[in-house]
């Protein structure tokens, strides 16, 4: 019930976004019509649960991805670094990345940022791990993974697991 | 009679200036966004000409969908001001940044499934002389 009413107030924004019809009493009908046939459909398909409507922790995942994204400024600087300098000096190199996520929906999160992050991109995503193909060898060091994953783990909701690790 | 247009034409000739500097601000703000954007998209498209093997490519074209997408967007949100088009916008650029990722993992993970061995250590470009000679492994 609770993540009905979340999903309806999301596909409700979503829809006044994308339409902008604020002053038109019939097609904000239909429009309401449309957000409880979704939200219906769903309840119908049981898939109303925190993986598929994660909005709670919307506050939590813009956070992450504000640092995300300077992470991603910094990472490209080397990159573009590597690709216009004249001699191309890269070292490519694959390393797996231990995931210490409990859901898969921070799994996914942690292995699109590894992706998103420019000089690395995550090839495989096992149980146990990340395969990760690194442009840098210097960017090849599952250490400097840990702080990303704990956050990406965090920005979905995850409890932080440097308490459990030490 | 005179008195109110005199009145209303002074804070508007004062505030007018200002207006038309925060425009000027908005148009050079949203330029320089849109230029940086620009450059990496350019970097990104030299760096998949100059890359040795598909998975060292990746990383170039991913460049283009990070910085050079994002960057022109926020370039033109700047332009559009606070209207929904800017909140459009956003959202464009949100689902840019959960998708690519995702492609980008897809083409990777199909490469590494069909059995396709990354070229791994160090690597320097070729000598232009070398090419000439007829070494192009």
């Amino acid at each position: 019930m609770k993540y009905a009413l979340i999903l309806a107030v999301t596909l409700a924004g979503y829809w006044l976004t994308l339409s902008g019809y604020l002053h038109e009493p019939l097609i904000l009908f239909f429009g309401a019509v449309s957000v409880a046939f979704a939200v219906g459909l769903a309840a119908r398909m049981k898939i109303l649960d925190s993986e598929t409507v994660p909005y709670l922790n919307t506050a939590k995942t813009l956070t992450y991805f504000i640092w995300l994204f300077r992470e991603v400024v910094k990472a490209n600087m080397a990159v573009i670094k590597a690709v216009l300098s004249p001699e191309l000096k890269i070292s490519p190199s694959m390393i797996m990345v231990p995931t210490r996520q409990d859901t898969d929906i921070g799994r996914t999160m942690f292995a699109n940022s590894i992706t998103l992050t420019p000089g690395t991109v995550s090839v495989d995503v096992t149980e146990d791990g990340i395969l990760v193909h690194a442009l840098l060898s210097e960017m090849a060091n599952p250490d400097d993974f840990m702080d990303m994953g704990e956050r990406s783990g965090w920005s979905v909701g995850e409890s932080s697991k440097s308490d459990e690790a030490s | 009679m005179a008195e109110p247009v005199i009145d209303t034409a002074v804070p508007a000739s004062g505030a007018l200036p200002w207006i038309e500097i925060l425009e000027w601000g908005q148009a050079l703000l949203s330029g320089g966004l849109i230029l940086t954007g620009t450059f990496f998209v350019l970097a990104g498209a030299i760096g998949v000409l100059r890359m040795p093997d598909f998975f060292t490519r990746i990383h170039a074209a991913g460049m283009t969908d990070t910085m050079g997408a994002e960057f022109i967007l926020l370039g033109l949100v700047v332009q559009a001001g606070f209207t929904q088009l800017s909140l459009k916008l956003l959202l464009v650029a949100f689902f840019l940044f959960v998708t690519s990722p995702t492609a980008t993992h897809a083409i990777a993970h199909a490469a590494h499934l069909s059995g396709l061995k990354p070229r791994l250590g160090r690597y320097q470009a070729p000598d232009l002389e070398d090419i000439g000679k007829g070494d192009r492994s």
